[in-house]
């Protein structure tokens, strides 16, 4: 249930009859949002966007848009992102028309191929134009795909980060952890499906289904705006009078979780409990406890909703997202290399990349006729700018420096992975003011 | 004026002082403090010796002190050790009692205990406690003495602490170089439950955190034993150094600060107030904001006892603490850690009081002196032992004779 933000009347007044869209976009998208058809969501259209008929033509959702590609034939993008991108701007007024009406649409989409990459963000835009919140939900190849692909990822990821409200990404390569030697590819891409599926269900779940405790979607969007370069589920459901125990022990134990290691680096977690009428306040409390306890350093977003069909039932599903260790993927400034040279790099590096730094390097310094050619060089390529930037955009280690005053010499106190000798307050992020 | 063998020293070298104290076993058992020596130390950095010269040089002046006091001459002490490569854990050996008529001997219980603790550690690890806990027969918990029990099986407990080899022999090489003899090495957190707890606190379950100045160190006793000890190499030394980093002042002030000032816990009342810092002249330096001070420092000493709250959750410990928390050392000292303490942990918490020592009124009182009273109280333990063992001529000549027979 969407409530809150003031500044956003479409929301306020449609309380109850709150609609949300889904889009599946591209192969995969459209794979994920299939398995979220079989299942009935009430007040959940679907739609489903591809460059290639095949796929279409397969997929049971209402709607339909064919993206169509001249040089292939209807056969797909080739993977250009390029060329999907071209073809949703070119049917711009049609996705806006699709968009109309919901209040919230989720975009499910591969990264990493031409259309997922290519029309994801496009449409985001175009749905924020019709007026809804966005929310991506993607994956992100495998690395056996190659670093091309894993480079289209990161670069749709950034595009589709700028145009919607908030983008959850699953990375695939986590799902190694869930499959064993015998695992087939077909069942690797089943589970992946199964997760993204999940994440979807749990954040409809948090914001359609009537709350205990409701969770703003403002709150939600706001979560997830900037901050993840990665994002993990987990979902575990238990019956009976012990269930609240018995979900935090198969939550914890789930493979995607590291044994509770990704909680603890996670900058935000978002919870959402189902449960039938008869879930306590102390079943909520213990989960909660349990959770608050796992992921000390993370923003912890909660809500509660009851569903009478969850009789006796408590189901938890968890995204966590942190901070991705690379907030720029070193293959970009690679890519920069091709276009421009180091000062061009120079020139165009944003300051506010910089944030965690407390040193500031002196500004470079460049002759002035440089200057002049840089500029010319960069007006010359200026027909996609958005792209440029984001190519030559340098990467950066995240360093940060605490002096460690008096313990600076000794052999440092590591517990559990942190520097006990970092005072306090600074590892809690408490600011003093 | 004493009898040497009566004399017992305990030697504390400790990240913000090193302290002995000299004991005298009375001939009726009772201990009596009679000398306390203490120097600020400079050569230790969280527990363990990182400027062996100055080390030594204030172990000298802690050493000299307390002889002039207690008026004798120190040959050997029992030292206090600690620092963060301290671990411990619990081990069961097994025996199988093989006699006909399935009684246990005494030697079941020698050989199980051997069992125990022989302990597969890394080469450069040195057990430095094998504490033996209970005895189980055929299974049966709770046995403090099987000998003449029946049974097929026994089984023991023991709680091992060891630590790094070369780490520990820093401590030991330096009291050394000043001619002097280490009777024995004991753990600082055993040494300060030693002091704080009586038998019947033991018994019921309770919990010793000493924190000191550059290590906290905790000891579990349940049932009259121990079940779990742990060391946190975070302690006041860590609280000075995060003001000293939070209010950007030297490390001096901040601990001048601390002391003055500091408190575990923030309280409505301090926010917004601010401290005069002023010079030898009385003019004001700067000022400090109270309200940042008590946080800092109340954050830092609520994640040091949820730190160890978390690992006696882990190692299952938590509920067996019925007669509640006890806090001793330099740390102890803080404002209000005995409310902080019961926040974080949930039960009750006060401060130790050293007891059943007689002797010097100042320095019984103090909590900073718990570990080295400790110490002296470990060793008048060993020395009873000790003098047991001698008087029981034939005990040894029926260990010598087993000895012949296994041979």
């Amino acid at each position: 249930m969407i409530t809150n933000a003031q500044n956003d009347p479409v929301v306020d007044t449609a309380k109850k009859s709150t609609s949300v869209k889904i889009f599946g976009v591209g192969g995969g998208g459209i794979n994920v949002m299939e398995l979220l058809l079989r299942e009935s969501l009430p007040g959940v259209d679907f739609a489903a966007v591809n460059t290639d008929a095949q796929s279409l033509a397969a997929s049971s959702a209402t709607e339909k848009v064919h993206l169509e590609t001249q040089p292939l034939r209807g056969l797909g993008t080739g993977g250009d992102p390029d060329r999907g991108r071209a073809l949703a701007e070119e049917q711009l007024p049609k996705l806006r028309s699709l968009c109309e009406g919901a209040h919230a649409v989720f975009i499910l989409a591969g990264l990493g191929g031409g259309a997922g990459t290519g029309i994801s963000p496009v449409l985001a835009g175009a749905a924020k134009e019709a007026g809804a919140l966005v929310l991506g939900f993607v994956t992100t190849p495998f690395d056996c795909e190659g670093g091309r692909r894993q480079r289209l990822a990161q670069y749709g990821l950034a595009e589709l980060k700028a145009a919607a409200d908030g983008v959850i990404s699953l990375p695939n390569q986590k799902v190694f952890k869930m499959i064993d030697e015998n695992t087939s590819v077909l069942e690797t891409f089943k589970i992946t499906n199964d997760l993204l599926a999940a994440g979807v269900r749990g954040v409809w779940r948090l914001l359609m289904q009537k709350g205990l405790i409701e969770i703003h979607f403002s709150d939600l969007a706001a979560l997830l705006r900037d901050r993840h370069g990665e994002s993990c589920f987990a979902a575990a459901e238990a019956m009976g009078p012990t269930r609240s125990r018995e979900v935090m022990d198969k939550l914890l134990a789930h493979p995607m979780l590291d044994d509770g290691q990704m909680l603890g680096e996670s900058d935000a977690v978002l919870v959402s409990l189902m449960a039938g009428p008869d879930l306590t306040m102390a079943e909520v409390n213990r989960v909660m406890e349990q959770i608050n306890r796992q992921c000390e350093h993370a923003q912890v977003i909660m809500g509660a909703a009851i569903d009478e069909a969850f009789k006796d039932c408590l189901a938890v599903t968890l995204i966590a997202t942190r901070k991705s260790s690379a907030p720029e993927p070193l293959g970009e400034a690679g890519a920069a290399g091709e276009g421009g040279d180091l000062a061009a790099q120079l020139l165009s590096q944003s300051s506010t990349a910089r944030r965690g730094s407390r040193f500031l390097p002196p500004a470079p310094t460049l002759p002035p006729d440089q200057v002049q050619q840089l500029f010319a060089r960069q007006g010359r390529g200026g027909s996609r700018p958005g792209k440029n930037l984001s190519k030559m955009r340098q990467g950066q280690l995240p360093l940060e420096i605490v002096s460690k005053g008096r313990f600076d010499k000794s052999q440092p106190t590591i517990h559990r992975g942190e520097d006990l000798d970092v005072p306090t307050y600074i590892r809690r992020g408490v600011a003093l003011n | 004026m004493f009898n040497a063998s009566s004399i017992i020293v305990g030697l504390e070298i400790g990240t913000s002082k090193v302290c002995a104290v000299v004991g005298d076993l009375g001939a009726d058992g009772a201990l009596n403090i009679v000398g306390l020596g203490q120097a600020r130390s400079r050569g230790v950095r969280k527990g363990e010796i990182a400027d062996a010269s100055a080390a030594e040089e204030d172990v000298r002046h802690a050493i000299v002190e307390a002889e002039q006091m207690a008026d004798v001459e120190i040959r050997s002490v029992y030292l206090g050790v600690t620092g963060g490569h301290l671990r411990g854990f619990n081990n069961r050996g097994v025996h199988p009692v093989v006699s006909a008529e399935r009684e246990i001997s005494e030697d079941d219980v020698q050989d199980v205990i051997k069992n125990a603790k022989a302990i597969n550690l890394p080469p450069q690890n040195h057990v430095i406690h094998a504490i033996r806990q209970h005895f189980l027969v055929d299974g049966q918990d709770g046995i403090s003495n099987p000998v003449g029990m029946l049974g097929s099986r026994i089984e023991v407990d023991v709680h091992v602490v060891h630590g790094n080899l070369n780490r520990l022999q820093n401590a030991i090489r330096t009291v050394k170089g000043l001619q002097l003899e280490v009777d024995d090495i004991v753990f600082n957190g055993l040494a300060s439950s030693l002091a704080v707890l009586t038998n019947e606190q033991k018994e019921l379950g309770s919990l010793v955190i000493d924190i000191g100045g550059g290590t906290a160190e905790y000891v579990v006793y349940a049932n009259g034993i121990i079940k779990h000890t742990g060391v946190l190499a975070v302690g006041g030394d860590h609280v000075s150094n995060d003001l000293a980093y939070g209010l950007k002042v030297s490390l001096s002030r901040a601990e001048q600060l601390k002391i003055e000032h500091g408190s575990s816990l923030l309280e409505e009342a301090v926010k917004g107030q601010t401290i005069t810092i002023s010079n030898e002249q009385c003019l004001p330096l700067r000022t400090v904001n109270l309200e940042h001070l008590r946080r800092i420092m109340s954050l830092r000493l609520e994640e040091t006892f949820q730190l160890i709250g978390q690992d006696l959750e882990q190692a299952g410990v938590l509920d067996y603490l019925r007669a509640g928390v006890f806090l001793c050392g330099g740390g102890a000292r803080i404002p209000q850690i005995a409310k902080l303490a019961e926040q974080v942990l949930g039960m009750p918490v006060s401060l130790g009081k050293t007891n059943s020592i007689s002797g010097l009124k100042s320095a019984l009182d103090q909590p900073e002196f718990v570990t080295a009273i400790g110490l002296v109280k470990f060793g008048s333990f060993q020395q009873r032992k000790r003098a047991a063992k001698s008087s029981l001529a034939d005990g040894i000549k029926s260990t010598l004779g087993q000895f012949f027979r296994r041979a």
